[in-house]
């Protein structure tokens, strides 16, 4: 293996690991606050309930993701050095900021695992909010990091050099917006519909028990409306990319000539040799439209493009097919729950809507994983877009394929057991029974 | 007496990184050490003393964790050529370092949750504890690396003359004994406070006063060491004129502990112990002043343009108003009254899911 696909498969590994504890680290807070409320206000202690089972999932996950992340932290100098001694000073204060919103989260988050009798009710509640607004103020900054790669802006190169170096330009660079939001969507409609799946599939099985029942309701009242939102940011991300990434928009959509009323590709397998696309469905004026809002916008193909510049074309298709088809899905259920709970007021109702839910659990993940190989992967050969390439950026330690495995075989280890101890946490040990002699209403309808 | 230098502003950032390493030493540290504690428990009381340290560093470990990636942080923005050589020239004990990290992490908040069933809860200690033993040898063997001039200097040659020979060294390794010996003892210090319990108490304090005698052992041996292999940093702590007050504060700070430890005045051993410890650590940093990584990189000649260092000290000053009342708000909330894990209250045990015994 070449050490430069090491090292990237090494970054490519810890990042897909991390960023699902970082996720879990934005959405779960909202959903722990959220339930912890709604128990001061009714006083109902199924929320009370649900509230500590859920902060200890998030113990679990928090403290994984806080390990990673450090990870990620050092892996940045230890696997690229050329691009931290161009790139540190310039997108370091984002980082910074995050430094500072992570500590906040760490902090607030002890006080609340280990402070339910020691600090009063109020400041309790408090401090989980503290937990969730630090916890999605450290994800939007690291993610204008990444836009900056994406778009970089703030600096002038002389010489191979940075000059001029504006680190609030850089940060506030002209994807920043689009990705942030994008990402903060993402991760409530994916921690939301994961824990709300889980527990409509224990719903399917346990119909009338009333802590899944709460516990459904609470996670979409997350999850939908993020998820509701997400094509809006969608199409805001694609045409932001279409201006400014031409060769990744043309990688995602699999488009190879540049044509005026481009068709939209959807599916199939693109051939880089050939520029074909095969058995893939062509939507006319779909791509025009999507990228500039205009039927017959010109947009330009990969093969504008010298070769060496082309990230991987199936890759970056494949992925960006699978978060549109998931995203699209979560949607979809969400539009569908909203409109029950508009008329009913009542979430559970139906098994095909439980089924439909629980389905969607590991959909939210599974698109951000998508979506981040688009990203990552579409910027290719670039780690900084136009300025510099991947392999310009690698260390110059030979034998990546070592830490590699190492890395990738620890990931592994740490994925089974904290999936092991979550079923065991959240699935088995509640005693289904315990709250199901509960009254609930609308179960007659169920 | 002491020169005043021309600060400017990579100096000031300098001294932040410096005291945020600092505050990683102190508490994460502490937490580390409180792992060496938890391998080497012993005694009638073996079970208990890991409870109390279990209870001592849960709330707080991931928030002293921090000061680690702040230093990070604030090494790659301010200083981006230092972050580019230590990333390569010691990549291979600082990956190390991050398995470490990640594994006591983990294994300690897995110990917590896991089943409370004894095999489980050994599997999880083992990795815990012997995770907190390697992790602060490799920083402190990264650290010697620097201190010795092996990372700024020119590496050329062989795999391992570049990336093996500048951190694998006797002094290397008798800073990384030095560091786990002084965390230890930062732990064993702070435990003596963690438990209302004076059989608990005490066994803390003679671990604490065992492991003050291996300190200076320790300390004597890097110092032995130092003028083959850190020539520049033996000759800061040596020849500067805040070399002799700084080493007569440290002894009496040393004195102290051990006197107060003797005496049964926790508090104040505790406040002597990391004012030990932290002039040990501010010798090193002033002794190598104004080198970042001798003998090339220096504070001046690797720092950010003033655009960046400027602002990265105005985040620095609104983070800190945001951080140091909640840091001061948790060690308020959980360092303030000493806490008896044997004799807490059901209701507390069944909120944290808490093994009522390990």
């Amino acid at each position: 293996m070449p050490d430069l696909l090491a090292a990237r498969s090494q970054m490519a590994v810890s990042l897909a690991f991390h960023i699902i504890f970082a996720v879990v680290g934005i959405g779960m807070p909202v959903l722990m606050v959220i339930a912890e409320r709604r128990w001061q206000k009714t006083g109902d202690p199924i929320h009370l309930d649900l509230a500590k089972r859920w902060s200890k999932g998030t113990a679990i996950l928090f403290a994984v993701g806080a390990v990673s992340g450090t990870v990620l932290s050092f892996e940045l100098g230890l696997l690229w050095p050329g691009f931290m001694e161009l790139a540190g000073g310039i997108i370091g204060m984002p980082f910074s900021l995050e430094g500072f919103a992570f500590f906040t989260e760490a902090i607030f988050l002890g006080i609340y695992l280990y402070g339910w009798d020691r600090i009063s009710p109020r400041a309790h509640l408090w401090a989980g909010i503290a937990v969730a607004i630090s916890g999605a103020a450290s994800g939007i900054f690291v993610v204008t990091a990444n836009s900056w790669m994406n778009s970089p802006a703030g600096f002038d190169l002389v010489g191979g050099r940075a000059v001029n170096i504006d680190p609030i330009a850089a940060m506030l660079n002209p994807m920043a917006f689009q990705q942030t939001v994008h990402m903060t969507l993402a991760a409530y409609a994916a921690t939301g519909f994961a824990v709300g799946g889980i527990h409509a599939f224990l719903l399917l099985f346990d119909p009338t028990n009333a802590f899944h029942r709460r516990a459904l309701t609470a996670a979409l009242a997350l999850g939908a409306p993020a998820a509701m939102l997400q094509p809006i940011s969608g199409d805001l991300s694609a045409r932001s990319v279409a201006a400014r990434q031409p060769i990744k928009l043309a990688a995602m959509e699999s488009h190879f000539e540049t044509m005026a009323a481009a068709p939209l590709t959807i599916g199939g397998f693109p051939d880089p040799e050939s520029g074909q696309t095969r058995y893939a469905i062509k939507i006319p004026y779909g791509l025009s439209l999507l990228a500039f809002h205009d039927p017959h916008a010109v947009v330009r193909g990969l093969q504008e493009f010298p070769r060496e510049d082309w990230p991987n074309v199936p890759i970056v298709h494949a992925g960006f097919q699978v978060m549109v088809a998931l995203g699209t899905y979560l949607a979809l259920v969400s539009l569908w729950v909203a409109w029950i709970w508009l008329r009913r007021k009542d979430v559970v109702g139906s098994r095909w809507r439980l089924r439909a839910i629980a389905l969607g659990a590991p959909m939210g993940f599974l698109a951000i994983e998508a979506g981040w190989t688009v990203t990552e992967v579409g910027r290719q050969p670039w780690i900084i877009q136009g300025v510099l390439r991947t392999a310009d950026a690698v260390t110059p330690m030979p034998g990546l394929i070592v830490p590699f495995l190492l890395f990738t075989l620890l990931y592994c280890f740490l994925g089974v057991i904290v999936a092991w101890l979550l079923y065991r946490q959240i699935i088995r040990s509640p005693k289904s029974s315990e709250w199901s002699r509960v009254y609930v209403p609308g179960v007659a309808r169920a | 007496m002491l020169p005043v230098p021309e600060l400017d502003l990579a100096d000031v950032l300098a001294a932040v990184l410096a005291l945020s390493l600092n505050a990683y030493v102190l508490f994460a540290g502490a937490d580390f050490g409180g792992g060496v504690w938890d391998l080497l428990a012993s005694g009638p009381r073996r079970n208990r003393q890991r409870e109390v340290i279990a209870h001592a560093i849960g709330p707080i470990w991931e928030a002293n964790h921090v000061w680690l990636i702040l230093a990070i942080v604030l090494t790659f923005s301010c200083f981006p050529p230092v972050y580019a050589r230590l990333g390569t020239v010691l990549h291979i004990p600082l990956t190390l370092m991050l398995v470490g990290i990640v594994l006591r992490g983990s294994a300690f908040t897995f110990r917590t949750y896991d089943s409370q069933h004894d095999a489980a809860q050994r599997r999880w200690g083992r990795i815990f504890s012997s995770a907190s033993v390697i992790t602060p040898i490799l920083l402190g063997v990264s650290i010697g690396a620097v201190a010795s001039g092996r990372v700024g200097g020119d590496t050329q040659g062989s795999f391992v003359q570049r990336f093996v020979e500048p951190w694998l060294t006797l002094f290397g390794l008798s800073v990384g004994l030095l560091t786990l010996v002084l965390f230890a003892f930062l732990a064993a210090v702070f435990l003596t406070l963690e438990s209302v319990d004076r059989e608990l108490c005490e066994d803390f304090r003679r671990r604490a006063l065992a492991c003050g005698v291996v300190v200076f052992f320790a300390s004597a041996l890097v110092l032995l060491l130092s003028p083959q292999s850190a020539p520049l940093v033996r000759g800061g702590l040596m020849d500067s004129p805040w070399a002799l007050p700084l080493h007569l504060l440290t002894a009496v700070a040393a004195i102290s502990v051990l006197a107060a430890l003797w005496s049964r005045r926790y508090r104040l051993a505790r406040l002597a112990v990391a004012l030990q410890v932290s002039l040990i650590f501010w010798g090193w940093a002033m002794a190598q002043y104004p080198f970042l990584l001798p003998p090339n990189f220096t504070i001046r000649n690797t720092a950010a343009p003033e655009s960046t260092l400027r602002l990265t000290l105005i985040v620095l000053a609104i983070g800190g108003l945001i951080l140091l009342p909640s840091l001061w708000y948790l060690f308020q909330v959980f360092k303030t009254t000493p806490a008896d894990p044997a004799g807490l209250p059901a209701e507390k045990s069944a909120a944290r899911n808490e093994p009522s015994s390990f």
